[in-house]
């Protein structure tokens, strides 16, 4: 049968026909729609298939592999910053392998369309030394699934599974296939490998590296790694993932060049080795790092047999698209587009009414007096209030950095010093912050913006609803120092009343401004009230 | 048959669901589709674009080459230019008139009119309007399918079916509305230029 689907909802419709048991992650621009569109199937309703926003996306992880470990299969799904949080578990889960197929997505966000950086997961793929299957269109994407969780199970290794914005967030026919019997309880009869002690874990990491060579045999044969040969030999092409799409749209007939499309590493070394013997020159298209380009390119750069990112050819960051392709392959001759003059920006801005615009109205009425260059903050919708017309915080840049930074400020003697992050942010990585800023009774007072959402990936329920004071309290902050305020223009002076009391006490203060995000449906805002009972602290 | 069309718009305005009624379309008339959107930050009030690409041959890139585009469909008519290096000597341009001004530097009115009148195939519809005439303004985007229903690939019954399909679970009145708003924007466009 053939569907439109997404490629992120491919990707999930090929985990679900593949057998899957239990779909983990934590939701990040572009990966976010594979486990909404599993939440909303019939088999997560009807409780077959667990899916589940973990708090982030090392939990994700672990909680992936605790359902591999009882055998069944696994996915777990993040946008490429989060394999930063998750690395721990992805690069130890490779040591100790897996029972139940488990494969890893990753989405990774070219361009930076709503991301801090454009980071290529092949570059963890390899660092782990785990096979990589990277897709270049949705119907790949779909079946490549059941084929990634087939070769986890055969190599006992998860699997990386990397897609792109271009490819998570366009949609294509699919023909889908009939959905697979689900795994059953398989428990190991010896567990020692997944216990890492030095002394198992040291034969574990020699098995992996002796697996290397069945991984490179096994790629070498991949059907997603095919070799066709050209006509004229002055060029061969590399072309990864949907870096194929783009050539092909410039030669729709035929290319007339050497083209190795790659789908599947490790790098398929010998029809690498091919197209050095055949061609002249080797042009690498991939979207990302020059990954494979480092890899076989000329270090010192003296023969240029290889180009590509690092050469010049393309240009060294940003996605790739049809024109940059046919300007390296010399079909166009420039690669800048002419917006016309009175076209002027449109960045993305904070909804009218949104909560985390009076709660920066109340900082700017607060910072003249106690000084600029304080505000820590984080990341999540409130991360716009860095922009024009509120220019109220100061610095953005992982989940979870705002609290450790304002105490490292806090104790270089800059006081008071602010830390405003979101309820979703807080529970995935402000928590640990918190606790230690606690312990070491830090002079920072922590603002938490809580909307009862994971607002800026489009609402998830957020783990924190309900639960911050009590977090709070119970990672040690004094009662008297957690204040509840709404973040209303009725209410402006007294909340600035109530953050400046906080910012003169000498420990740790914490604020919840607490009003449900504005998009959020109805019922949504009803659940939240019902979950938010702490009366406001005036 | 090869149609490339970018559909543009802010944010919030509905440009998904244009190219929800284009991609089913399309899957119904047996083409092949690719249709690449925009999620994440940009939702919030930014600059957002869908390329659809349509074909009876296979479609390659999800992206559509610059200058090659057929139509840029838009609901917002700065965004109509922000895409113009896509457009095809001979594309259409078709937009809504009616600005959305969330930032404070949004041009003259009527210079960004002027502009688009310069190219030999526009057309200029007020759909907000005509989608209050249907019964909310919300249907502005419906407005602007019923617009360019000629310039598609589709039946004019298909597409109506697809409207119909996709409102179905909000009750017949909404359906109404919406099959009202496509006819409003097919009738608008009849004396223009085409
Ligand atoms: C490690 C990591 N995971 C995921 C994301 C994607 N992400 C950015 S903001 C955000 C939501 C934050 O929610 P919250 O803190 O509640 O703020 P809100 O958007 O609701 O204002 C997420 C999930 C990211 N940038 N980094
Ligand atoms: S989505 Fe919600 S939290 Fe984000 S800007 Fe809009 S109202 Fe604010």
């Amino acid at each position: 049968m053939q569907k439109i689907l997404l490629g992120n909802e491919a990707i999930a419709q090929g985990a679900i026909d593949a057998g899957l048991s239990g779909a983990y992650g934590y939701p990040g621009t572009p990966s976010t729609e594979i486990i909404e569109y599993i939440t909303a199937g019939p088999d997560a309703k009807s409780g077959k298939i667990k899916a589940h926003w973990s708090t982030n996306e090392k939990v994700a992880t672990e909680e992936a592999l605790g359902m591999s470990f009882a055998g069944k299969r696994a996915m777990v799904t993040m946008k490429h910053v989060g394999l930063n949080v998750a690395a721990d578990a992805f690069i130890n889960m490779a040591i100790s392998g897996i029972n139940g197929g488990l494969v890893v997505v990753v989405a990774d966000d070219l361009s930076q369309h709503s991301s801090q950086n454009e980071q290529d997961s092949r570059f963890y793929g390899k660092f782990a030394m785990l096979p990589i299957l990277e897709p270049s269109n949705q119907q790949e994407a779909y079946d490549m699934m059941a084929y990634a969780f087939d070769l986890s199970e055969k190599t006992k290794l998860p699997v990386l599974l990397r897609s792109v914005t271009r490819l998570s967030h366009s949609r294509a026919n699919v023909t889908v296939k009939d959905k697979k019997n689900q795994n059953s309880l398989q428990l190991l009869d010896d567990t020692k490998r997944f216990a890492l002690i030095p002394s198992f874990a040291k034969l574990q990491y020699k098995g992996l590296i002796e697996k290397q060579k069945d991984l490179e045999k096994i790629a070498e044969q991949s059907p997603w790694n095919t070799y066709q040969e050209g006509e004229d030999t002055s060029l061969g092409i590399i072309a990864s993932g949907i870096a194929i799409n783009y050539l092909l749209e410039n030669y729709p007939e035929k290319v007339p060049y050497d083209v190795l499309k790659v789908s599947h590493y490790p790098l398929p070394k010998e029809q690498v080795r091919k197209m050095f013997d055949r061609v002249d020159k080797i042009l690498v298209l991939e979207d990302g790092y020059p990954f494979i380009e480092e890899m076989i390119g000329d270090y010192l750069g003296r023969d240029q047999k290889v180009i590509g990112r690092l050469t010049g050819a393309i240009p060294r960051t940003g996605e790739l698209n049809p024109n940059i392709v046919a300007y390296a392959l010399g079909l166009e001759e420039h690669i800048d587009s002419d917006i016309p003059e009175i076209v002027v920006g449109r960045p993305p801005q904070l909804c009218p009414g949104c909560g985390h615009i009076d709660l920066y109205e109340e900082l700017n009425d607060i910072i003249p007096e106690i000084g600029d260059n304080r505000v820590f903050s984080d990341i999540g919708c409130y991360s716009l209030g860095v922009l024009e017309p509120y220019d109220a915080i100061d610095t953005i840049i992982d989940m979870g950095a705002s609290i450790p930074m304002a105490k490292g400020a806090a104790d270089a003697g800059l006081l008071p010093a602010i830390a405003v992050i979101g309820d979703s942010t807080f529970t995935h990585s402000g928590m640990t912050g918190l606790l230690s800023a606690v312990w070491d009774n830090s002079p920072i007072t922590v603002i938490i913006s809580d909307n009862s959402a994971v607002a800026m990936t489009g609402a998830q329920p957020s783990a924190a609803m309900g639960r911050l004071y009590d977090i709070a309290k119970g990672l040690g902050v004094k009662k008297e120092h957690i204040k509840i305020i709404i973040p209303l223009k009725k209410y402006h002076d007294k909340n600035v009343e109530m953050i400046k009391e906080e910012l003169d006490y000498q420990g740790v203060s914490l604020i919840i401004a607490q009003r449900p995000c504005v998009t959020m449906s109805n019922d949504k805002k009803d659940l939240a009230r019902q979950f938010n009972t702490f009366e406001p602290s005036y | 048959m090869k149609k490339d069309i970018i559909i543009s718009g802010v944010g919030g305005q509905g440009i998904l669901t244009i190219s929800a009624v284009l991609d089913t379309a399309a899957l119904e008339s047996g083409f092949n589709v690719k249709q690449s959107e925009v999620h994440g930050m940009s939702q919030r009030g930014g600059a957002v674009q869908a390329h659809v690409r349509v074909s009876d041959q296979p479609v390659y890139s999800d992206l559509i080459p610059k200058a090659k585009a057929d139509l840029i469909l838009s609901v917002e008519p700065m965004e109509l230019l922000r895409y113009l290096p896509y457009l095809s000597p001979e594309g259409y341009l078709v937009t809504d008139i009616n600005p959305f001004k969330n930032i404070a530097n949004y041009p003259d009115e009527a210079d960004l009119k002027a502009q688009i009148e310069q190219f030999p195939h526009h057309r200029i519809v007020d759909a907000r309007t005509l989608a209050k005439k249907a019964g909310n303004f919300r249907a502005a985007n419906v407005v602007m399918i019923g617009a360019v229903s000629d310039l598609l690939p589709f039946d004019e019954a298909l597409l109506k079916k697809v409207i119909a399909d996709l409102f179905k679970r909000k009750g017949d009145r909404i359906v109404q509305m919406n099959l009202d708003a496509f006819e409003l924007g097919k009738a608008a466009v009849l004396s223009q230029e085409v």
